[in-house]
């Protein structure tokens, strides 16, 4: 099959960058995307030009390395799909796709469609841990936890991070991801101490990297690889309006 | 300052407020539906009784607050919002939500105007204005009502208005539930069953009140 494609060049994080037009003739439609960009940057490089810059890790759905807008929708047109998982089966022959990197005010574009996405590290940095001593591996018996709750507590740590989440976001809210992580350590005993200084670590650390307000409109839950829950935004409501009001200090 | 969850809060018990004193408001009016006779005399000892309660006096300094501070809220969160938002050259973001939760601050700001035009209408005129008296001797409310709404393009401003409230609440009274923290999966749907319909009877009620008396009152 042939594609157009229209795709974000960028040089750096300062430099303006422009939509670029090209063109790729007999891909086969069972061609990943990630593999179908890397045949353009073949043909780039041979041609002796710069390829295109895009994240990418595992390929296998699971790193939340890879992310990008594919036609105006976060990681492309399969809903609970990452962008290495889409082939090009979903797109008709000599279809046009515009590529964009993943944006919001917190994610700065490094080149192409390579996206700064560290101020997720720095939420998981501010509260994302539980502070226990370090030694044996305690018995798996010790702290019993039901089966429902340890699933529970999965589908929320299932998050990979991938931000397709605050790139759908028409504010760039970063509500899902961080509730999510919330959600994970609030739900199991291991991470009920500490939930109320965490919930307010967290949340002051994603208002301090500038994401958005979260409007509930739940686009994040359609866009999320994942399928995480809004749920988890509102109990990380509930997380913190509860550590706010027992807040001694 | 304020945390974005915080902001979200105000938001959120502002509207609540707003919403639950639409319901007392929409109920008192259900009076306009008696028999003309009857409607005229009560709707008028009614609001006679509310303008002199001191109780309902400092309810509506908490309902004027809470609208000032929502309309600030939301004036303030939208323009953050603005600005820690994507821009994209092709944008088919909008599969994955409802163009009214996306829309909120143009449907608010649709409803501001309208209570402009309301409060002019007759909380003005009842409050500093000179109304005309009924036969008990209380300021003619009622005649204040029929006269406006003997005006077509009033009947249509109010209706218009009433469908951006319907949209206004189906998403508001949900995102609230949100924002309070409720998660349980189960409440969360009856809650957004409960909401939806608070909202359709509220808004179509009082978009029925102008059209009835356009048609029935002369």
């Amino acid at each position: 099959m042939d594609l157009h494609l229209k795709i974000w060049r960028q040089k750096d994080r300062n430099a303006a960058g422009k939509l670029e037009t090209y063109t790729l003739t007999d891909l086969n439609p069972h061609m990943s995307f990630l593999e179908m960009l890397d045949t353009l940057n073949e043909q780039l490089i041979t041609h002796g030009e710069e390829p295109v810059e895009f994240d990418h890790d595992c390929r296998e759905g699971i790193c939340g390395q890879c992310g990008m807008m594919i036609n105006g929708i976060a990681h492309g047109p399969l809903k609970h799909t990452t962008t290495c998982q889409l082939h090009l089966r979903s797109f008709k022959d000599k279809d046009t796709i515009t590529i964009e990197p993943f944006r919001s005010a917190a994610f700065l574009v490094k080149k192409d469609l390579k996206v700064d996405r560290s101020a997720f590290d720095r939420i998981i940095s501010s509260g994302g841990f539980i502070s226990i001593n370090t030694g044996q591996a305690p018995d798996a018996t010790v702290i019993p936890i039901s089966h429902e709750l340890a699933e529970s507590a999965f589908d929320s740590a299932a998050c990979i991070g991938c931000g397709a989440c605050v790139a759908t976001c028409k504010n760039g809210s970063a509500a899902l991801f961080t509730a999510a992580k919330i959600t994970h350590m609030a739900l199991l005993p291991q991470g009920k101490e500490e939930r109320s200084q965490r919930v307010l670590h967290m949340v002051k650390q994603m208002d301090k990297e500038s994401f958005g307000h979260c409007s509930n409109t739940e686009a994040c839950e359609v866009e999320c690889p994942q399928g995480i829950s809004v749920l988890n935004i509102a109990r990380m409501n509930f997380e913190y309006n509860k550590a706010l009001f027992f807040k001694k200090k | 300052m304020l945390s974005t969850l915080s902001k979200k809060m105000l938001m959120c018990l502002t509207g609540l407020f707003l919403a639950f004193f639409l319901l007392i408001h929409f109920l008192g009016n259900l009076q306009l539906f008696l028999p003309q006779e009857q409607a005229h005399l009560q709707f008028n000892a009614y609001s006679h009784f509310l303008a002199g309660n001191i109780l309902i006096k400092i309810i509506s300094y908490v309902l004027y607050a809470s609208i000032i501070l929502h309309a600030l809220d939301g004036l303030i969160i939208t323009l953050k919002n603005r600005k820690s938002g994507a821009v994209y050259e092709s944008d088919r973001r909008g599969r994955a939500s409802k163009w009214y939760s996306r829309n909120m601050g143009i449907l608010g700001t649709l409803i501001l105007i309208f209570l402009v035009i309301h409060f002019q209408n007759f909380w003005y005129v009842y409050k500093f204005g000179a109304p005309p008296l009924d036969e008990r001797g209380n300021k003619d409310l009622y005649i204040l009502v029929i006269a406006v709404f003997q005006q077509w393009w009033y009947v249509l401003i109010y209706v218009l208005s009433m469908a951006a409230l319907c949209y206004h609440l189906v998403h508001g009274i949900h995102s609230a539930i949100r924002t309070l923290g409720l998660y349980h999966p189960k409440f969360v749907k009856w809650f957004k069953i409960v909401g939806i319909a608070y909202s359709i009877v509220i808004s179509t009620g009082f978009a029925l009140m102008p059209i009835y008396i356009f048609f029935t009152v002369k």
